[in-house]
């Protein structure tokens, strides 16, 4: 720079503002960024600690179960699976994702089972879980986790939240506190509902004998553009009772079904149940009227069993909502909290130290 | 004088990728802080903010190139050399994470194990292989550097008003959207 040329432009330079001016702009130059920084703070829940975020409702998790570096914060004990699902084509009228379409895609899933305790033993009123990848030729994925009940108890996160605590047992007395039960079913009737609903169902004996439900509603979106609200399940092939084993063992669901596909593939019809307009789609905790058409879409076939020690399932996020084109969620507030929660706690333990699963690599070839 | 020959404004396209990138940007950065704090509004956010991630992208690239292409116009001669190199610093440091943060974030779903979903049935290839710890990382990445764009751009936007409100030296004629002549003898009056 030189001499002339800051002259010139010196002089170009308006005159000097009155320091009352300066001073009113400096402060509304201030108040706009430190507003906007507080804005996105704000949004970030900076301010608001206590509302339910992803990171509380897993805080709620870690808080109940006790910390489990490196496993999933619930439904933390299980093993992983592969296989694949044969569509009869009947899904097409419904959906346009490519996994209708007549053929074979391969699977990889886990069986598991609700809580967020690695190592807890196997009881025969936990509740199960089976989450699937559908993996398309064109690459997208349908990801899918179900459990053994055929509705769920909430409808809604907050609620789901609040049922799980009341329901835990207090950590220093290990008893659940039944008043605060009988309250919670008191103000939440539906709750009160879908357990009678599950009492009715009673409990398979295994992983390999029981159904398992979606629960939420999603949309399916035909070739035509048609969208239909529906809920699917799986129905097992395997007559009930069998793969029963001794409840001695710690394992005996897991040991139950490393023997049942060790024996032979274990199947599953993909039933698709279609709602009515003015079926309630965003009610996770109650039943569509029976008559609603179930239509059976294909088969699950799992055939092979491997400890999440080596699988590379492990580190899938069955968040359900990863869904394939023709296939979308439905307004239930359940499933967009459930592809949050299961995010937080699949950041959180992808950054942990892994730790053996109960279900050994041993275990599994035996 | 070396700014005879210099424009008196960015190139056209830069003036309006700009300001179409400031208003993506700053939604962007809501969008971000907000879903991850978020359990009812967190798909929508998400759905989202991958395309548009992806959107920034593409618009950075090609920003950057008509950066390197065209010729910027002067700075105001009243800025220090000090401001002139923390100008450079910042307008580097702004390019590096358009373009850094959503490849991050392509990366980070990639070694996540999720498809990489735009809308319909587009999605795009993963950039790295799954892996447990990489996700861990990148992901933790992902947020220090949207801090950091944030941070970048509340300074950028404070010296930008005060270089116009209280300096009043034209700083902004130089992005503005419509073209400002170089008035003879320079300077408003």
């Amino acid at each position: 720079m030189n001499g002339s040329e800051l002259n010139q432009d010196t002089k170009a330079l308006p005159a000097r503002l009155p320091s009352g001016t300066i001073f009113a702009r400096l402060a509304a130059i201030g108040v706009l960024l430190a507003g906007t920084a507080g804005l996105f703070l704000y949004a970030g829940g900076w301010f608001t600690p206590h509302a339910l975020t992803p990171a509380t409702m897993i805080n709620t998790f870690e808080r109940l179960n006790g910390e489990h570096p490196g496993f999933r914060r619930n439904h933390a004990k299980g093993v992983c699976v592969t296989g694949y699902f044969e569509s009869n084509g009947k899904g097409q009228a419904l959906s346009k994702a490519q996994v209708f379409r007549a053929g074979r895609v391969p699977i990889v899933g886990r069986f598991a089972l609700a809580g967020g305790q690695p190592y807890a033993a196997d009881t025969p009123q936990t509740v199960r879980s089976l989450a699937i990848l559908f993996k398309q030729a064109d690459g997208e994925e349908w990801r899918t986790a179900m459990i053994n009940l055929p509705v769920f108890v909430v409808n809604n996160p907050q609620d789901f939240h609040d049922f799980l605590v009341v329901t835990s047992p207090d950590p220093q007395t290990g008893k659940v506190d039944s008043a605060a039960v009988g309250a919670f079913l008191a103000k939440h009737p539906e709750t009160a509902a879908a357990l009678k609903e599950i009492g009715s169902h009673p409990f398979s004996s295994g992983f390999g004998d029981s159904a398992y439900y979606a629960l939420n509603a999603f949309r399916f979106v035909n070739d035509k553009g048609e969208r239909s609200a529906v809920r699917w399940w799986l129905k097992p092939d395997q007559p009930a009772g069998a793969g029963d084993s001794a409840t001695t063992d710690k394992n005996y669901l897991f040991d139950g079904l490393i023997a049942q596909i060790h024996a032979g593939p274990l199947r599953w019809h993909v039933i698709v149940i279609v709602g009515q307009p003015g079926d309630p789609t965003a009610q996770a905790a109650s039943l569509w009227p029976a008559d609603r058409p179930q239509i059976d879409v294909g088969t699950i076939t799992i055939d092979t069993i491997e400890s999440e020690d080596t699988s590379a399932t492990r580190d899938v996020n069955f968040d359900p909502l990863v869904l394939p084109d023709g296939i979308s969620p439905s307004d239930d507030p359940l499933l967009s909290a459930r592809s949050a929660a299961y995010s937080q706690s699949f950041t959180r333990r992808e950054g942990e130290k892994k730790s053996p699963s109960d279900v050994s690599t041993a275990e599994v070839s035996k | 004088m070396t700014t005879t020959n210099r424009p008196a404004q960015f190139a056209f396209l830069s003036r309006i990728l700009h300001w179409l990138m400031a208003a993506l940007l700053v939604a962007m950065l809501f969008i971000g802080v907000s879903m991850v704090a978020s359990l009812g509004d967190y798909h929508w956010l998400v759905a989202l903010h991958r395309p548009l991630g992806i959107a920034i992208l593409i618009l950075a690239l090609i920003r950057l190139v008509t950066r390197l292409l065209t010729q910027a116009p002067a700075l105001p001669a009243n800025i220090s050399q000090a401001e002139r190199l923390a100008i450079k610093m910042s307008e580097l440091a702004l390019y590096t994470l358009f373009i850094a943060l959503p490849l991050v974030g392509w990366a980070m779903l990639s070694a996540g194990h999720y498809p990489i979903v735009m809308f319909g049935a587009v999605h795009l290839p993963p950039i790295l292989p799954a892996k447990p710890e990489l996700y861990a990382t990148l992901r933790k990445t992902h947020t220090i550097l949207a801090y950091l764009l944030f941070l970048t751009f509340l300074a950028h936007a404070g010296a930008v008003l005060f270089h116009t409100l209280i300096l009043r030296d034209g700083i902004l004629s130089r992005m503005v959207p419509w073209t400002v002549r170089p008035a003879k003898g320079e300077g408003r009056s």
